[in-house]
C-alpha cells in the first residue's frame, strides 16, 4: 500500500516534470549501478576468498532471479508460483546450446534468451488472462510440466542425473569463463545491468502502467491501456532476466539439474521476495542475501532445514506481515525521510 | 522424442479385458483424487483460500492409517485414525494460522501454507523416518481378484470406489438439502450476514476447514495399502488435485467429481500410450480446458 501514497505524491498529471524527474533518477541509478559494480569488482583485491566470491556468484543468480519475480508479483500484482520454470530453463537452454554447438559464450546467451522468449510468450499468453489463485497455480502447473519434460527426456537433458559432463566454456575476447574471477567478474557485470535494466523498466510510464493495473486493472482497462498485453510484456520481461539468473547458475556449477526448474525453486523466489520485501525495488536483492546465508548456516546447523525455514517464513507472514526493506522503509519515513520509495 | 507407444494403447483399446484393468486402474487415481480435490474445492468454496498445504493432510492421513494399523491390527480403526487425526490437525492449523490470513493478499496465504510444507515434511521425516514405507495390505482384502470380461480387478478397489462415492453423495446431498448445508452455502455467499443472524461463522471456517482436510486425510488412509509412504508424498497429490478442480471448476463438487475421473483415466491409459509422458499429458490436458474454458468444466465465473 505504500507504493499507493507515494504514486500521489508523484503528480502523474504533470508530464513534462515527470520525464525531467525519471530523466534525474536515470543518472542516479546509473551512478548507483557504476559504484557498485565497481566495489564488487574490487572486492577480490582485498578478500580473496573463494567461499566469498562463491556466495557473490550465487547471489547474483538468485538475485536476479527474485527481482525480476518482484516486476511481477511487487509491480504487477501477478503471483507467479512458476517463475522458476524460467531459472531452468535458462540453465539448461545455454548448457544445452553450449554443449551440442560449441558457440562463443555471447552467441548461446542470445539464443537462450531468445528461446525463453518465445517459451515465455506461449506460456504467458495461457496464463495473463487468469487472475489471482488461477494464475498462481497454472504458472506452477506449467513449472511442474517442463521440470516432468527436463526429467522424461533422457536423452536430451540426462533426465533426474541433470546435464552432466561440464559446459565448455570457449575463450571470448580474452574472457575465460573457466577462470574464477572472470566467472565473477561476468556474474557481477550481469547483476548489475540487469538490475539496472529492470530499474528502468520500472521507473519507467510502463512501469507505472504495471503498478495501476496492481492497484485497479479494472480502472487501466477503461482508460485504453491493454491490460492483458502490459501483462504479457512484462511476463515475458520478467522471463528473460529469471534466464540470465539460470545461464549464471549454470556457468557456476558447470551443469544443470532438475532442481533449477522444480517448484521449489519459485517457492524460494516468493520467500526471497516477502523476506526483503515487494515494496522497495532492492527488497528482493537483500532478501537473496538473507535467504543464502541462512540457508548456508541451517544446513551445517541441522538436517531439518524444512522446519527452520518454514518457522521463520512463518515469522514474517504472520508476525511482521511484511518484509525486511518495507521495515525499514517505514522506519525512515517516520524520521522524515521520504525512504526512497518508488 | 518421448518413446511413444501407440501400438500398445491401441492393442489395449480392442481387447476388454485390458479396458476393464485400465479402467478400474484409472478410477481408484481418480477417487482418491476426488476425495482430496473434493476438499481443497469446497475449502476455496467457503473460505475463499487455497490451502496449498492440503496435500501434507493427505500425507499424514497415510501415515496416521499406517501406524493405527500397526498398533490395533484393524483396518477399519487405521482408515478411522486417519481421517480423524487430520480433521483435528486441520482444525488446528486453521483455527492457529490460518484464520490470520483471511482477507489478506493471496502472496500471504501462499506463503503461510508454503511455510507448513515445509514444516510438516520435516516433521513427518522426524517421527516417521526418511525412507520408504508401506503399510501392506489388510489381511480381508488378500483374497482372489474379482475377473470382470478377463481384467483384474482387485476387492479392494470395489472399496476404495465405494467409500469414495458414497463421500461424494453425501457431501452433495448434505451440502444441498441439510440446515448445516445451507448455513454453509450462505457463509459463502455472504459471511457477513450470516454473522448478524447470530451464527458463528468462525466455527464454521473451522468445522469446513477441518472437513475438508478430514477428506484428504481419507484419501490419504485409503491410499496407504496400495501407494508407498514417503515424506513428500502430499505434493504430487496436490498438484494433480489442483488440477482437477481447476479442470472441474473451483468451488464445484460434482466438477471434482468428473475432473478426478477424466484426469484417473488419462494417467491409467496414457501409462500405456505415453509412458514417460503421462504426467504431461495432465497438464496439456488442463491447458486445453483452459484455453476452451477459463472457469473449467463446472465452474460459474472467474472471480
Amino acid at each position: 500500500m505504500s507504493e499507493l501514497q507515494a504514486g500521489q505524491s508523484a503528480e502523474p498529471l504533470s508530464v513534462p516534470r515527470a520525464q525531467q524527474r525519471s530523466q534525474r533518477f536515470w543518472y542516479r541509478d546509473l551512478l548507483v549501478a557504476l559504484a557498485a559494480f565497481v566495489l564488487l569488482a574490487i572486492l577480490p583485491l582485498f578478500f580473496g576468498s573463494k567461499a566469498l566470491l562463491d556466495f557473490v556468484i550465487r547471489c547474483s543468480a538468485f538475485g536476479l532471479f527474485a527481482t525480476s519475480l518482484n516486476l511481477l508479483v511487487g509491480y504487477t500484482g501477478m503471483i507467479s508460483f512458476g517463475h522458476g520454470m524460467f531459472f531452468g530453463l535458462g540453465a539448461y537452454g545455454f548448457g544445452l546450446i553450449m554443449q551440442k554447438t560449441g558457440v562463443p559464450v555471447p552467441v548461446a546467451f542470445l539464443a537462450t534468451l531468445a528461446i525463453t522468449a518465445v517459451v515465455a510468450t506461449v506460456i504467458g499468453a495461457i496464463c495473463v488472462r487468469l487472475k489471482e489463485i488461477y494464475f498462481a497455480f497454472v504458472t506452477l502447473a506449467f513449472q511442474m510440466l517442463i521440470h516432468s519434460t527436463i526429467l522424461s527426456w533422457v536423452s536430451l537433458t540426462g533426465g533426474d542425473q541433470g546435464l552432466r559432463g561440464g559446459i565448455p566454456r570457449p575463450v571470448f575476447l580474452g574472457l575465460d569463463l573457466s577462470n574464477h574471477i572472470h566467472l565473477y567478474i561476468t556474474s557481477c557485470a550481469l547483476l548489475v545491468i540487469g538490475l539496472l535494466a529492470m530499474r528502468q523498466i520500472t521507473q519507467s510510464p510502463f512501469g507505472y502502467t504495471l503498478r495501476m493495473i496492481r492497484d485497479n486493472a479494472g480502472r487501466a482497462s477503461f482508460i485504453g491501456i491493454d491490460v492483458w498485453r502490459a501483462k504479457l510484456t512484462i511476463f515475458v520481461l520478467a522471463a528473460l532476466f529469471a534466464t540470465t539468473g539460470g545461464v549464471v547458475m549454470s556457468l557456476f556449477v558447470s551443469g544443470a539439474y532438475p532442481e533449477f526448474a522444480y517448484w521449489t525453486i519459485s517457492g524460494e523466489g516468493i520467500f526471497i521476495n516477502m523476506l526483503g520485501g515487494i515494496s522497495t525495488f532492492l527488497g528482493p536483492m537483500v532478501g537473496t542475501v538473507l535467504l543464502l546465508i541462512l540457508n548456508d548456516t541451517v544446513t551445517r546447523l541441522t538436517e531439518y532445514y524444512g522446519i527452520v525455514l518454514g518457522i521463520v517464513i512463518l515469522f514474517f507472514a504472520i508476525g511482521l506481515r511484511k518484509g525486511l526493506m518495507d521495515f525499514v522503509v517505514e522506519w525512515y519515513a517516520q524520521r522524515g525521510g521520504n525512504g526512497g520509495r518508488d | 522424442m518421448f518413446s511413444l507407444d501407440l501400438d500398445a494403447l491401441t492393442g489395449c483399446l480392442v481387447s476388454p479385458a485390458c479396458v476393464v484393468t485400465q479402467t478400474t486402474s484409472g478410477l481408484i487415481i481418480g477417487m482418491l483424487l476426488f476425495l482430496v480435490a473434493v476438499g481443497l474445492t469446497l475449502i476455496f468454496g467457503v473460505l475463499k483460500v487455497v490451502n496449498f498445504s492440503h496435500g501434507a493432510f493427505y500425507m499424514f492421513g497415510a501415515y496416521f492409517a499406517m501406524t493405527s494399523y500397526q498398533l490395533t491390527g484393524s483396518f477399519t480403526l487405521a482408515v478411522l485414525c486417519g481421517a480423524a487425526g487430520t480433521a483435528v490437525l486441520g482444525l488446528i492449523f486453521e483455527r492457529v494460522f490460518m484464520s490470520q490470513v483471511y482477507g489478506a493478499n493471496v502472496l500471504m496465504q501462499l506463503l503461510v501454507c508454503y511455510a507448513f510444507v515445509l514444516i510438516f515434511d520435516d516433521v513427518v521425516r522426524m517421527v516417521w523416518g526418511p525412507e520408504f514405507k508401506s503399510m501392506g495390505m489388510p489381511a480381508a482384502f488378500q483374497v482372489m481378484p474379482l475377473f470382470i470380461a478377463g481384467g483384474v480387478v482387485p476387492p479392494y478397489y470395489l472399496l476404495l470406489i465405494g467409500v469414495a462415492l458414497a463421500a461424494a453423495i453425501v457431501l452433495g446431498l448434505g451440502l444441498a438439502r441439510s440446515r448445516i448445508g445451507k448455513v454453509i452455502r450462505a457463509a459463502a455467499h455472504n459471511p457477513a450476514m450470516v454473522s448478524a443472524l447470530g451464527i458463528n461463522t468462525g466455527l464454521i471456517y473451522g468445522g469446513v476447514f477441518a472437513l475438508g482436510c478430514m477428506l484428504a486425510g481419507l484419501a490419504g488412509a485409503l491410499a496407504a495399502p496400495v501407494r508407498s509412504l514417503t515424506p513428500g508424498m502430499g505434493f504430487a497429490v496436490l498438484i494433480e488435485s489442483f488440477i482437477v478442480t481447476v479442470i472441474g471448476g473451483m468451488g464445484s463438487i460434482l466438477g471434482a467429481l468428473i475432473g478426478a475421473l477424466l484426469l484417473g483415466l488419462i494417467r491409467s491409459f496414457g501409462s500405456l500410450g505415453f509412458p514417460l509422458f503421462t504426467e504431461g499429458l495432465m497438464y496439456l490436458f488442463m491447458v486445453i480446458v483452459l484455453v476452451a474454458r477459463p472457469a473449467g468444466l463446472f465452474g460459474k465465473e472467474i472471480a
